[in-house]
């Protein structure tokens, strides 16, 4: 490999490589539409080489929560709270036309049938590809969302100051 | 007629899953090789070139033509990196 580092081309894919355009958002919303594009944008960025970090807020963070988690909080306000906005990446409502859900089971029906990835799989894909996951810790507080509650592989609990410090960095910033 | 090494098929996926599939399975070839790439989702038309561009791999062309009565896109990708 020695002599080829030499190569512009080598030195710039290094140079990406160490410093690459960085994309952030955080996702404030629980509706599967929303939620749907923010993963489009997530996994089709760190396709293209972009360093990802999805921050997840209020309703966002069913998107992390486990399928039917309800809440481990100790109080009994947070924990009917908790239960009562189940968590789960299948359980998100269209943001229109949800129809107490009918509206939504036929959107998925109609995207498995054009095999179109469904929010746990794009869920999945943007894990793959590493893109960061970071739960909010106010919210979580706030609407009884224990991290024992959380899927595998969120990255961080965390707040303001950590997504800022990623987000400075960034050239697409989104909030969803 | 462009020759590609290695045949990727997302027929039938739609954004973003081709461009994910080619970053994935462009890893498999070696430097210098060509990737081709058959998509039906006219936005690859678009978006591999894209892609292309910000990831550093040289986009050699792209062809269309039609089968069964719809459009399909062949986007060739050559590993540059």
């Amino acid at each position: 490999m020695g002599p080829t580092k030499l190569e512009p081309a080598v030195a710039l894919a290094e140079l990406q490589e160490s410093k690459p355009d960085r994309v952030t958002s955080v996702v404030l919303s629980g509706d599967f539409d929303r939620v749907m594009a923010a993963f489009i944008i997530a996994t089709g960025a760190a396709a293209m080489g972009m360093q990802v970090t999805m921050f997840f807020t209020f309703w966002g963070l069913n998107v992390i929560r486990r399928e039917g988690a309800t809440s481990g909080a100790k109080d009994l306000l947070r924990r009917m709270f908790g239960f009562l906005n189940k968590g789960g990446a299948g359980r998100l409502p269209l943001s229109r036309f949800h129809f107490g859900g009918l509206g939504t089971s036929m959107m998925k029906r109609v995207m498995s049938q054009n095999h179109m990835p469904g929010i746990a799989e794009l869920r999945e894909t943007a894990q793959d590809l590493g893109v960061k996951f970071i739960a909010c810790t106010t919210t979580m507080g706030m609407m009884g969302v224990t991290k024992d509650t959380l899927i595998e592989g969120v990255d961080q609990l965390a707040g303001v100051s950590t997504y800022l410090a990623e987000a400075r960095h960034g050239s697409v910033n989104l909030f969803i | 007629m462009i020759r590609a090494d290695v045949k990727l098929d997302t027929l039938g996926y739609f954004c973003p899953m081709p461009i994910i599939m080619t970053s994935k399975k462009i890893k498999e070839l070696t430097l210098g090789q060509v990737l081709e790439v058959v998509s039906d989702d006219e936005g690859i038309k678009k978006d591999m070139p894209a892609w292309c561009q910000t990831t550093g791999h040289e986009m050699v062309g792209l062809e269309e033509e039609t089968q069964n009565a719809s459009r399909i896109y062949k986007a060739f990708v050559k590993r540059s990196k």
